[in-house]
């Protein structure tokens, strides 16, 4: 692999950027963020942070969705931790989010709009929860 | 306990960009039968008490969680560079920032895996804030040695929150690490 220069990285954002369908909706509305304080690092969030990303790209959800890190979201033991905030579904924090749940998570939470049983710690009302 | 060198410099990273950091310095240097690397910044720094604490696995400012007993980020690193044989120097002034510098024998028995190097410093870049982030990265032998400032990646990407600016940007990263 070749070294790209900052001029091929601007190259390769426009490519992407003319990947993205163009939607109605007036700015992004989703947003995506990983706990990434030391326990989910030691957890493996960089792994479910690279994950997300790619799935998202794959789904072509760029033009709505936001991703962020951040520290430590108090549930160190169930880290990894991702927290799901978009319109239509309860701001929802999922736990234990190895890489093959994250990618669940975007198929089913953001573009089905299903919640992902048995990785739900916090947010949604007890009655929504199915166990 | 941390897998590999990446993820207790994206930790130490972390640190730097709760404590309030304009600019975190990251560099990761293989060579001389070393693992090498430092993470600075100008933060809220400890004072020598402080500092002394953040050793102290039992230890933490308990600020952002009130109810926690324990601040494991740099004592899983002093741990893990005690078990492996290795270096370093921490040093902090209140108020101006904090510096960690280690090193590892790079044919340690019980020397971490360096790690996803592009992987750090694109998450290093991902966290909230406006700091700037220098890396500096070099492995001589296979001859990578490339600078990298977070300003001018947004420059060329714009926002950082954005899969397909991430997708791109890891790319680059990953170039820069081929040999």
């Amino acid at each position: 692999m070749a070294k790209m220069t900052l001029e091929q990285l601007r190259i390769l954002r426009e490519e992407k950027k003319g990947e993205m369908i163009k939607r109605d909706v007036e700015g992004k509305n989703i947003q995506i963020i990983v706990g990434m304080g030391t326990c989910g690092i030691a957890a493996g969030a960089k792994q479910t942070f690279d994950e997300i990303v790619k799935s998202i790209d794959e789904h072509s959800l760029n033009a709505d969705v936001i991703i962020r890190q951040t520290g430590c979201m108090g549930l160190c033991h169930v880290e990894p931790t991702v927290e799901i905030v978009m319109p239509g579904m309860p701001a929802t924090i999922y736990g234990k989010v190895d890489a093959a749940t994250a990618r669940d998570i975007v198929v089913k939470h953001v573009v089905g709009k299903t919640l992902v049983q048995n990785h739900i710690y916090d947010r949604p009302a007890v009655d929504i929860v199915k166990n | 306990m941390h897998f590999a060198v990446c993820d207790f410099l994206l930790d130490l990273v972390q640190n730097s960009v709760e404590a309030g950091a304009r600019t975190v310095s990251v560099s990761v240097t293989e060579g001389r039968g070393l693992v090498e690397a430092c993470v600075s910044d100008d933060g809220k720094g400890m004072d020598e008490e402080e500092l002394e604490r953040a050793k102290d696995p039992f230890y933490t400012d308990g600020l952002k969680h009130s109810r926690r007993k324990v601040g494991l980020g740099i004592p899983f690193l002093l741990q893990s560079l005690e078990l492996a044989g290795g270096s370093y120097g921490l040093s902090s002034r209140k108020g101006e920032g904090t510096r960690f510098s280690f090193a590892f024998p790079a044919d340690g028995l019980d020397t971490p895996p360096l790690g996803d190097v592009a992987g750090l410093f694109l998450s290093a870049m991902c966290f909230d804030g406006d700091y700037e982030l220098l890396i500096r990265r070099k492995a001589e032998a296979r001859g990578v040695d490339y600078e990298i400032r977070r300003s001018e990646i947004i420059e060329a990407v714009g926002s950082l929150d954005d899969a397909g600016a991430l997708v791109s940007v890891r790319e680059y990263l990953a170039s820069q690490e081929a040999s």
